[in-house]
Parts: structure tokens; C-alpha cells; sequence
């Protein structure tokens, strides 16, 4: 069976979700082979893991210049083991970094690229999701290798036991005047909630919210329901909540169980990224809000004397 | 300086959105269209280059005859010319294809320093074609910048994205794109639009690149889209007004639901 490459997404000695995700949907297509590269001693921390979901195989591909170059290790790394052994395709996570060291290397092996998607089936038909998801569109690579993002949060992970075999491959030596230096490298801390795009609930606030600190009001009310928080551009750009908690066109993409959108108007650009929910609730004071378009159940009120009410209850119904 | 900045038309964000039924690739003539906001901030960061030493800041899109409109707008900025590729070979181009020929434009623009683009389209999202226009060129990509400094013969930036925050250099020339929060990109004013009119720009086919048609636009693509739907419309639940019991209403729907 052909060998299906996997970058392993990994952040402080641990594997993220989206790996799993991806070894599953690896099977489908072949052998699932996991990449990881990273700084000295990174691979032994996630062998485990790896195998537990499924890698026949780990390229270990560890160096200090894993952390010290954007994108180009990886693509270095890629590039190599796609020329040795030919996979039917490559899975990428599809984050900024990811989509780069995608998108980088289906130009340098020519190879068509499936950017984003959300589904693939063992013929390597892939499904997207554009435009905030009014569109689905499935599409495929005429290339011998499909280089692949895969959208976190897409499939559920299905464990099985792969033999996790490891093998040494080299970082290349990096050409210093084609490539771009990183150095205070700062990955974003999550705190204790859950994160956004992985979240089965997410509880968001938009300028209706008035202030950074009455933000407490959507965070107390996540932290009942074990939700993320996320804010409309409005909130962001106001200050009141930091940018990587963007939800929408420009910011990110979430489909849980449950949106919870507090003084939100539901903008086209915010549903772009949220009306993807199974469920969607809305609190708004203006009834002609558009959110209350797609919201399953609105209350036209305040969300400071909501939100708390709401708070309370759930806390009631927990303990 | 050399400076390029790469812009792109898209379809408004306000306006609906679709495919065309017959080759499955954005419909464009179906909804108003314009220079995308980031790139905005990336002719907005080049000006910024421009007034603060010396440079040309030249604008380079890949588009139908309508991304003139778009061109016009950079221009009345304050950029001083254009190149602009134009041919309908490149329709249906896929991302791998449009970055060959940007690349190629790139190269008739002269001696480039430093080619500035946006961070990820509100069109097709790639998010990529900075890395991917530096991969073809052979030069290094800095992307997502929120904050740009070029002196001494490299160009340095504060990156953020979702995943975390690092400081990138690099020697020029290179490729930046920039994100969201990078600047506020000013309004053309009544002089500026005047003036763009006068700017210089220059049309290019695929042959003056260089590039056959059998490389770009739907032949030259190495994807191809099988079909696409449109999701079914979502349409509104319940609306309540609060009448004091609001948040008491929404539990007990979602425990309606099981969601809690
Ligand atoms: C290219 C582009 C990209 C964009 N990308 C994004 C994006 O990624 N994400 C995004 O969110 N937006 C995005 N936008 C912006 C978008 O158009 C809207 O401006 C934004 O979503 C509005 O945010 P908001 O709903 O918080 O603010 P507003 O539209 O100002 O709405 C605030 C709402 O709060 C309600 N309210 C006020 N006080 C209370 C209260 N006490 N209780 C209850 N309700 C109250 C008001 O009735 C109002 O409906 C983008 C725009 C463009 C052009
Ligand atoms: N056809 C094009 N012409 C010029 N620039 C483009 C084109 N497509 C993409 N770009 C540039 O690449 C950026 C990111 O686009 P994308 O990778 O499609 O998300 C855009 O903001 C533009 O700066």
C-alpha cells in the first residue's frame, strides 16, 4: 500500500487534534506515515500518540533550524520524502503556517494543491467549504501527489494501532539568503478554554459588549458551559478582546454544537464564519438584527442582564 | 526601493457569492467587485516606504478586464504605475498557476526589492501566495506581518497569527504579506484620483511573459473542480423579546436541545 504523508501539528511536545484527524482521513487513502519536524527530541514525546492513531511510520526530521526558519524546513523535509516515496497525497494542517508550507510545496513539486478541505474520499475527491460555508465544492488533484489542508474540526479521529516506526531524516541545510529568520518565537496560550475552531461550544461577543472589561460577562458565561470565547471584528478592533479570537471572514472559522452570539448584528462577514453551527443563539436588542436570521433562538434584550441569568442557570443545572 | 505590490479583485463580501455552473470557477460578473481590503493595507504599507525614503511603488494584479477598476484605486493611493495581466487563457487558473505567472509579471517590473501582498484573499482564502510567489522566485517569504521595517538591505516583521507571535528577517529582496491589523490604509483623495488617471499602465498577455497557455488558467491547473452545491439556506428559529426571564428561556431551550 502507497505511503500517505502526514505533518504532524505539534505545539510544546504535544500533538494537536487535527494530527489525528488527519491519520484518519490518511487510511483512507493508504499507509498513514507521519512527518514531524521539530527541535531535538521532539519525536520521542509524540511516538506514542502517533502510533496509538495509526502511523505505520515517523520520519523524524529534528533540528534547531525546525524553529528557527518559516516554513522552509518543513518544506525542505516534505519536498524530500515526497520525491522518495511518491504519496498518493500530503496532509497539512491548514492554519497559517500550514497553508504556507503547503502552498510552498505543491509549487516546488508541482503538484496540485486541495487547500482547506473539509472531507476526502479513498479516490482522493476532496470537499471544500467556501465562502463561510454556502458553498460546498468537491475537487480533485490531476497530479500523481495531491498535496492536501485539512481543516481542523472536519472528521471525527478514529484511534488504531499503527507500528509507529521510526526513521531519521535529514533537516537540509538551510540557505540562509532564500529563507526568513524567526527568533522570539511566542506561540499563543490558550489559557484553560477550550480552543476556538476545536470548541464544542463557543460563546462570542461583539461590540454590543461595550468594553474589554465587560467582556467578563461572555467569559463567565463560556466558562459555565466550558465554551471558547470568540469576538466579531467590531470587539477586536475596539480593543476589547484580542484579534486571534476573530470569528468570520478574516478571522477564524468555527462550527460547533452550540454559537452563543452576544451584541453581535451578525454582519455578513461574521456569519462567513459561524453560520456553519448546529445550533445558534442570539441576544440582540435591536429585533431587526440580522443574526437573528440565522439564530435558532433569540431574545431581543440586554445581554448584561441575560447573559448573568443565563450564567446562573446553567450553573444551576450542572451541580 | 523597487517595490510590488500584488492586489486582487474580489467579490464583495457584502454581496452574494457564487460559482458559475459552467466551469465552476468564481462568478465574478454576478457581484460587485472590489480591491480587496488587505490589500488596501499592503498599498497603504508600500506608500508608507515610499514617504518615509525613496521608492516606485508599482501595483501588479492577474484579472479580468474589470480589475482595472481595482488598479485605478491603488493607483489613486498614491502608487505610480501598474502592470496588469490580462488574457483570458489564465482564467480558472489554480493557486500553483496564478503564483507562475505573478512570479513572471514580477520579473518585467525590472530590479524588485521588496513585493508586498495580502495575507490570505476573501475570495478563495488560500492564504498562501506570498510563500507561494517567493517559492517560485527563489526568495524568502515574511507573512502576516503586523508591522514592517525594511532598512539596510533587509526587511523585518512582526508576525501574528493564530498559532502564535515571532519577529521574521530576512535579506531583500523578499515577499511580505501583511495581515489585518497592520495599518489603516487611507482614503484616495479627489487629487489622487485625478492623478491615477494619468498613471502608467501596462497590459500584459501570457506570451509576454513568457508562459504558454497550456500552463495557466483551467488547462494549465493541476486541480480540478468536480461540483459544487449550495448549502441549504438557514433560516430563523424563535425570537422572544426578555422579559426579565430571557436568559431562563435560552436554558431551557438548549436543555430542550441537550445541549446542556
Ligand atoms: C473585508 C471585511 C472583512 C470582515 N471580516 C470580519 C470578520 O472576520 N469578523 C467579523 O465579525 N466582522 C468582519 N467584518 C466586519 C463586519 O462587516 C461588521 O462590521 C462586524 O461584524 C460588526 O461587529 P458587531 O456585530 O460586533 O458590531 P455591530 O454591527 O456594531 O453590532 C453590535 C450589536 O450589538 C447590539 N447591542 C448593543 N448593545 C447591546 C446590549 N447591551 N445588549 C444586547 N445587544 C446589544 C446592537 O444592537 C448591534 O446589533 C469584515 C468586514 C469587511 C469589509
Ligand atoms: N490574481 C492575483 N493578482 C495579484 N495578486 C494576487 C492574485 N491572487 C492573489 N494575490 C495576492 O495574494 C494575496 C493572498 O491571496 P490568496 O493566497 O489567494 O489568499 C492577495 O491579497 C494578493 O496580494
Amino acid at each position: 500500500m502507497s505511503e500517505v504523508l502526514v505533518l504532524v501539528d505539534h505545539v510544546d511536545g504535544e500533538i494537536k487534534k487535527n494530527t489525528y484527524e488527519m491519520l484518519t482521513a490518511a487510511r483512507r487513502l493508504g499507509e498513514p506515515s507521519a512527518v514531524v519536524v521539530g527541535t531535538p527530541g521532539t519525536a520521542t514525546k509524540l511516538a506514542e500518540g502517533l502510533a496509538a492513531h495509526g502511523a505505520e511510520k515517523v520520519y523524524v526530521a529534528e533540528s534547531d533550524d525546525a524553529v528557527n526558519y518559516l516554513s522552509t524546513p518543513q518544506v525542505d523535509v516534505l519536498a524530500a520524502l515526497v520525491e522518495r516515496v511518491s504519496p498518493p497525497a500530503v496532509l497539512i494542517p491548514a492554519g497559517a503556517d500550514g497553508r504556507e508550507v503547503a502552498g510552498r510545496l505543491a509549487v516546488r513539486t508541482n503538484s496540485g494543491w486541495l487547500n482547506d478541505l473539509v472531507d476526502i474520499d479513498g479516490d482522493r475527491n476532496g470537499q471544500h467549504s467556501i465562502f463561510g460555508g454556502a458553498f460546498t465544492v468537491q475537487s480533485h488533484a490531476t497530479t500523481d501527489t495531491a498535496i492536501v489542508s485539512w481543516r481542523s474540526g472536519s472528521i471525527e479521529v478514529e484511534e488504531a494501532a499503527g507500528a509507529g516506526t521510526q526513521e531519521t531524516v535529514e533537516v537540509p541545510a538551510i540557505d540562509a539568503a532564500r529563507s526568513a529568520k524567526v527568533s522570539n518565537r511566542a506561540p499563543i496560550v490558550g489559557g484553560d478554554r477550550p480552543e476556538l475552531t476545536e470548541a464544542t461550544v463557543v460563546v462570542s461577543g461583539g461590540r454590543g459588549v461595550g468594553s474589554a472589561e465587560n467582556f467578563e460577562v461572555v467569559e463567565k458565561l463560556a466558562d459555565s458551559l466550558h465554551a471558547a470565547v470568540g469576538a466579531s471584528r467590531a470587539a477586536v478592533d475596539s480593543g476589547y478582546y484580542p484579534n486571534q479570537f476573530q470569528v468570520g471572514q478574516t478571522g477564524k472559522t468555527v462550527s460547533p454544537q452550540l454559537y452563543l452570539a452576544l451584541g453581535i448584528s451578525g454582519a455578513i462577514q461574521h456569519r462567513a464564519g459561524m453560520q456553519t453551527s448546529k445550533t445558534i443563539v442570539a441576544v440582540n436588542k435591536d429585533p431587526e438584527a440580522p443574526i437573528f436570521e440565522i439564530a435558532d433562538f433569540g431574545i431581543v434584550g440586554d445581554l448584561f442582564s441575560v447573559a448573568p441569568q443565563l450564567t446562573e442557570e446553567v450553573g444551576k443545572r450542572s451541580s | 526601493m523597487n517595490i510590488v505590490v500584488l492586489i486582487k479583485q474580489v467579490p464583495d463580501t457584502w454581496s452574494e457569492r457564487t460559482l458559475s455552473d459552467g466551469d465552476k470557477t468564481l462568478d465574478r460578473a454576478s457581484s460587485d467587485a472590489v480591491l480587496d481590503e488587505i490589500n488596501e493595507r499592503a498599498v497603504e504599507e508600500a506608500l508608507k516606504i515610499k514617504e518615509a525614503g525613496d521608492a516606485e511603488v508599482t501595483i501588479l494584479t492577474a484579472g479580468p478586464d474589470r480589475a482595472t477598476d481595482a488598479v485605478r484605486k491603488a493607483l489613486s493611493m498614491g502608487a505610480d504605475k501598474a502592470v496588469h495581466v490580462n488574457d483570458d487563457a489564465i482564467h480558472g487558473s489554480d493557486a500553483v498557476a496564478t503564483a507562475k505567472v505573478l512570479a513572471k509579471a514580477i520579473g518585467t517590473v525590472g530590479d524588485v526589492d521588496l513585493v508586498i501582498a495580502g495575507n490570505e484573499a476573501t475570495d478563495g482564502r488560500s492564504g498562501a501566495m506570498a510563500g507561494m510567489v517567493g517559492e517560485v522566485l527563489g526568495w524568502p517569504s515574511l507573512t502576516h506581518a503586523n508591522e514592517l521595517s525594511v532598512a539596510d538591505g533587509s526587511a523585518t516583521v512582526k508576525r501574528e497569527t493564530d498559532e502564535g507571535t515571532c519577529d521574521v528577517t530576512a535579506s531583500l529582496p523578499a515577499v511580505v504579506s501583511v495581515a489585518e491589523k497592520i495599518n489603516e490604509p487611507r482614503y484616495p483623495s479627489f487629487k489622487g484620483i485625478m492623478a491615477a488617471k494619468k498613471k502608467p499602465v501596462s497590459t500584459l498577455g501570457i506570451s509576454d511573459l513568457g508562459l504558454d497557455a497550456s500552463e495557466v488558467g483551467l488547462a494549465g491547473s493541476l486541480v480540478q473542480v468536480d461540483s459544487f452545491a449550495p448549502r441549504p439556506p438557514k433560516s430563523g428559529g424563535q425570537k422572544v423579546e426578555d422579559e426579565g426571564d430571557g436568559g431562563q428561556k435560552i436554558a431551557e431551550f438548549l436543555v430542550g436541545q441537550k445541549l446542556i
